[in-house]
């Protein structure tokens, strides 16, 4: 299936945080190869240059290397995947504090509600 | 590798098909012409194929104007079909093989295949789908220059137009090709582009890079293509 997209945000930042959320659930493994732009772009139904500029921005953000002739493999870094999980946290935490504050919900409501969800869901 | 329109005008009758069009398209990139029906689409490809010719401006295919002759190096999937209900698919395959040198048979029985059509089917019987997805191979086999396709989803069930966008994608050889969609599904049709053109009663009302228009005004096409159309309606 060709994938959705969000209309706000980059298609490009969108592949990247997929391809990121693959790593963590190791799905996709460290210093394994990433599919070529070309099978990717089919894979989601994507414009070639979006991928090549995910991949691009991955390789940037420290998590790919492109050797030459061979490919984009995933770094072999075992402090990699803590690291993007400690920037997604981030990215995540943001959205919910901005949201919350949007409807109105102040600091302590926030931690109050949060603290009260996750014990109903144990 | 390009081509170029420059201050094209066409008129059908007194009505302007199009005016003061300048646009030019490059190799390696997916450009996406949009706008509602009767916007001027239709006519931009077919002044690109020279199947019409503009009442004035110009033209051009790798610098020489487009007439029926640079035609040979165009693949047009038109809005109708042009198939024969008596032949079979494979007839079909071999009756547009016969009429373009640049027809490359292999990426033909791949597509076929991939496609999951029936050589030995005839195509009165082909479902809409299947029409759809034989057009496609019969456009997509040529080694041709540039590809234009014209609304090559209307009409077609969600699981046909993704199987399209994936053979669009594979098959494309984007170091050599120039590829224009003209379409008003735009939703559908923007993962696949690198630009967009605007096009609103036969005028240019935007052209911009896809992904330009997420990152610098968070605005998909969609949403782009609705806000200029708002300033032009707002202004009259």
């Amino acid at each position: 299936m060709t994938t959705e997209f969000q209309s706000s945000k980059p298609i490009y930042m969108q592949i990247v945080d997929r391809i990121i959320i693959d790593i963590l659930q190791e799905k996709q493994i460290l210093g394994d190869k990433l599919p070529s732009v070309r099978e990717k772009a089919v894979q989601i139904g994507v414009n070639p240059n979006t991928i090549q500029r995910a991949y691009s921005e991955l390789e940037r953000m420290s998590v790919v290397e492109t050797r030459r002739g061979q490919g984009t493999f995933v770094i072999e870094n075992s402090h990699l995947l803590d690291e993007l999980r400690l920037s997604m946290q981030t990215e995540v935490i943001n959205e919910y504090v901005k949201k919350m504050k949007e409807i109105g919900i102040t600091k302590q409501q926030m931690i109050s509600e949060l603290q009260h969800y996750l014990k109903e869901e144990d | 590798m390009s081509i170029l329109m420059q201050d094209v005008r066409k008129k059908y009758g007194n009505d302007y098909a199009l005016k003061n069009v300048n646009l030019t398209f490059q190799k390696g990139k997916i450009y996406g012409l949009i706008g509602p029906n009767g916007s001027g689409k239709s006519t931009t490809l077919k002044l690109i194929t020279g199947l019409i010719f503009p009442d004035s401006g110009n033209v051009t295919l790798h610098g020489h104007t487009v007439t029926r002759k640079t035609s040979v190096d165009i693949a047009y999937l038109t809005e109708l079909d042009m198939f024969y209900d008596s032949f079979s698919v494979q007839e079909t395959i071999n009756y547009i093989a016969s009429q373009f040198s640049d027809f490359n048979r292999n990426k033909a029985e791949l597509l076929v295949k991939e496609m999951k059509l029936e050589n030995n089917k005839k195509i009165k019987s082909l479902s809409k789908g299947n029409r759809a997805r034989l057009k496609l191979v019969t456009t997509l086999a040529r080694d041709a220059d540039v590809i234009l396709l014209d609304e090559p989803f209307s009409g077609l069930d969600p699981m046909v137009r993704d199987q399209i966008v994936k053979s669009l994608l594979q098959y494309i050889d984007f170091d050599n090709q120039i590829l224009l969609i003209a379409t008003h599904e735009i939703n559908e049709i923007e993962p696949l582009l690198d630009e967009a053109i605007a096009l609103y009663y036969g005028e240019v009302i935007g052209q911009e890079k896809v992904e330009d228009l997420r990152e610098q005004k968070g605005l998909s096409v969609l949403q782009w293509f609705k806000q200029i159309i708002g300033t032009i309606e707002e202004d009259n």
